[in-house]
């Protein structure tokens, strides 16, 4: 059974139109469709991984999934139940189970707090435990992800490194025995030296204590490492998703084979067979209906504009993609 | 466990304090307003003890004469007025009221400041618009109307020119601090907190708090001058009360006997008692807005 499910989840930011456009040019409020119709499932113990470029909606998915922002249209459930306008003790419930990392260590832990105080602020926040057992739990976590409380648990988040703090950040999640793991981006702030620590350390993390998580970044390589499924967000929209390996080695919608060529391989003389991709990556204002990719498409024609693809949620060994002429590109051999 | 919990706090009260001890110790002005804070504290806790007179108190000079509107001597250090009350007592019993009115009103005036600009700017929306909307109507409030109506409804008290003192005080650090509980709200260690399960409560309080304290320190100095400065032009134009001695009032009783002209010693004192107090809060808080404000800092 499915851990966290989204249900055709949609997120659209309002932009109002000045007074004078509004009252003399007659100007209707415009919509960024930050994410539109998402369905997945993430099951037990699954890492999800989701990739995208810069503004392809990740992050707006997982203050979602956080419950820091409510969406426009659709439904997240927790083991069934649907957590939208949970109030009381079941928000708090929520709450603990879903935990989130987030992407900047230098700006995501309070300056004026000691670490063993950010460990136990969960914990405190929402009264889990006595004062002793909070205490206890946190200076444990602290040692858990590597940092020796005796040496650690009285300094402030200034007196550490970029690694050290993002190791912070992963206890005071991890402390609240979470279910769920919402990592947003959290290695590209770090130094390249010091992700593979981290990365090991989520790994680990996870095979110990076996939580699901919801793995965003935009570096395939990390991905391709760490996911067990692998989702491919353009614009707000899935354009892919299936088995981590399957998705890297054998991708189907052109998009995908265009961001994979985009990796780089520390190979000059290797040569990739790259869709030709047309223009910059634009926002999704007021967009057609359709496939958002397809401005930017070598193989789109006019039906891709008009229809959008929804994915099919439920197996999760399946490989699909949602593009109107799969069978066309794969036909012509390209 | 308790006992090193209890060291625990004990070692964060020092360095709390060296904290403190390190940003008025940065510059020599800063130093200097310490220190004159201090001796008007002294003075202020012990003037029944300090001052050789009672402050009224008709004098007389050692020859048994009537000492009216003497200049300064060894016997009557500051003078004394035209009905011979002794300068230097007064001014000495006169600190102990200004110290309490400023001390007073710029505590309860920050604490609403802050309150008020903290809850304004973590909620945004409607209650920022009807919190700074009261605050709008507050800062159009002239300051000598307000209290002239204030004392003639309820007469001249030490507790109602506080009252006053703060309902119009408050309105600025309120402002600044909303500014810069706003701008905190956007920091990520907000959201995580948020994604921790921290109430509003909680986040206020606990999280947003201790980051506007340089700032909130900065203008609890600020208030506490600006509550000074009020009281004494209220007690100059003779809204003070009458059964305490304030600096303001000694003014006000050299414009009311018509020596102005004649007897220096009468206003000087007192205006550079103002003068003093106010220059060195304003020292001691220019101090913390290096700290409240890191470009202000020298490199």
């Amino acid at each position: 059974m499915a851990v966290l499910e989204l249900d055709r989840l949609s997120r659209q930011f309002e932009l109002t139109p000045g007074f004078v456009e509004r009252v003399i040019q007659r100007k209707k409020p415009s919509y960024i469709k930050a994410v539109e119709r998402l369905s997945i499932s993430i099951g037990e113990n699954e890492i999800l991984g989701i990739a995208g470029e810069s503004g392809c909606g990740k992050s707006t998915t997982c203050t979602m999934v956080s419950g820091l922002l409510d969406p426009t249209e659709g439904d997240i459930r927790f083991r069934g139940n649907s957590i939208l306008g949970l109030k009381g003790a079941a928000i708090k419930d929520y709450r603990r189970a879903v935990q989130m990392i987030f992407q900047d260590p230098y700006e995501s832990l309070n300056p004026r707090f000691r670490i063993v105080d950010i460990v136990a602020e969960g914990p405190r926040a929402l009264e889990l435990w006595g004062a002793d057992e909070i205490k206890r739990r946190s200076l444990a976590m602290l040692d858990a992800v590597g940092l020796p409380s005796g040496k650690y648990a009285e300094r402030f988040p200034h007196e550490l490194s970029g690694g050290e703090r993002q190791r912070v950040g992963i206890a005071s999640a991890l402390v609240m025995e979470p279910e769920v793991i919402i990592a947003d981006e959290p290695l590209s702030m770090l130094d390249v030296s010091i992700r593979a620590g981290i990365l090991d350390l989520l790994r680990e993390m996870q095979a110990e204590r076996g939580f699901s998580s919801l793995y965003v970044s935009h570096d395939l390589s990390i991905l391709g490492n760490v996911a067990d499924r692998l989702l491919v967000m353009y614009l707000g929209q899935a354009m892919e998703i299936g088995p981590a390996e399957e998705v890297i080695r054998n991708p189907k919608h052109p998009y995908t084979k265009a961001l994979i060529g985009a990796v780089p391989i520390p190979d000059p003389r290797s040569r990739r067979e790259v869709p030709n991709i047309r223009g910059e990556i634009s926002k999704p204002i007021d967009p057609p209906p359709g496939c958002r990719f397809a401005p930017r498409c070598p193989y789109a024609n006019a039906s891709c504009n008009e229809t959008f693809i929804e994915m099919k949620t439920g197996d999760s060994s399946l490989h699909q993609a949602a593009c109107h002429r799969l069978d066309e590109i794969a036909n012509a051999g390209l | 466990m308790s006992s090193s919990g209890a060291s625990h706090k004990l070692h964060g009260l020092r360095l709390a304090l060296g904290e403190h001890y390190r940003i008025i110790n940065s510059n020599k002005l800063s130093q200097f307003g310490f220190w004159v804070i201090v001796v008007f504290t002294v003075i202020a806790l012990l003037a029944p003890w300090l001052a050789p007179y009672d402050p009224w108190e008709m004098t007389y000079d050692s020859e048994g004469n009537f000492a009216s509107l003497r200049p300064p001597s060894w016997e009557f250090p500051m003078g004394t007025t035209h009905l011979g009350y002794d300068l230097f007592s007064q001014l000495i019993l006169a600190t102990r009221t200004t110290l309490l009115i400023g001390v007073v009103s710029g505590f309860i005036s920050i604490v609403i400041g802050a309150n008020v600009g903290l809850i304004a700017g973590y909620y945004g929306g409607k209650v920022d618009e009807v919190l700074m909307r009261i605050t709008d109507i507050l800062y159009g409030m002239p300051f000598l109307p307000f209290i002239i109506v204030l004392i003639a409804l309820f007469g001249r008290k030490l507790e109602f020119i506080i009252l006053a003192i703060v309902l119009i005080i408050w309105r600025t650090s309120a402002r600044v601090i909303r500014a810069q509980a706003m701008s905190i709200k956007q920091r990520q260690f907000i959201q995580m907190a948020k994604a921790r399960g921290a109430s509003d409560f909680r986040i206020i309080y606990f999280h947003i708090l201790p980051n506007v304290m340089p700032l909130l320190l900065l203008y609890a100095a600020f208030n506490i001058a600006w509550s000074i400065i009020t009281e004494a032009s209220a007690s100059f134009l003779g809204f003070g009360d009458g059964e305490t001695i304030s600096w303001g009032g000694m003014l006000y009783e050299l414009w009311l006997s018509g020596k102005t002209r004649v007897a220096w010693w009468w206003f000087a004192s007192p205006s550079v008692c103002i003068i003093l107090l106010v220059v060195s809060l304003v020292f001691v808080s220019r101090a913390y807005e290096e700290v409240a404000n890191p470009r202000l800092r020298k490199r």
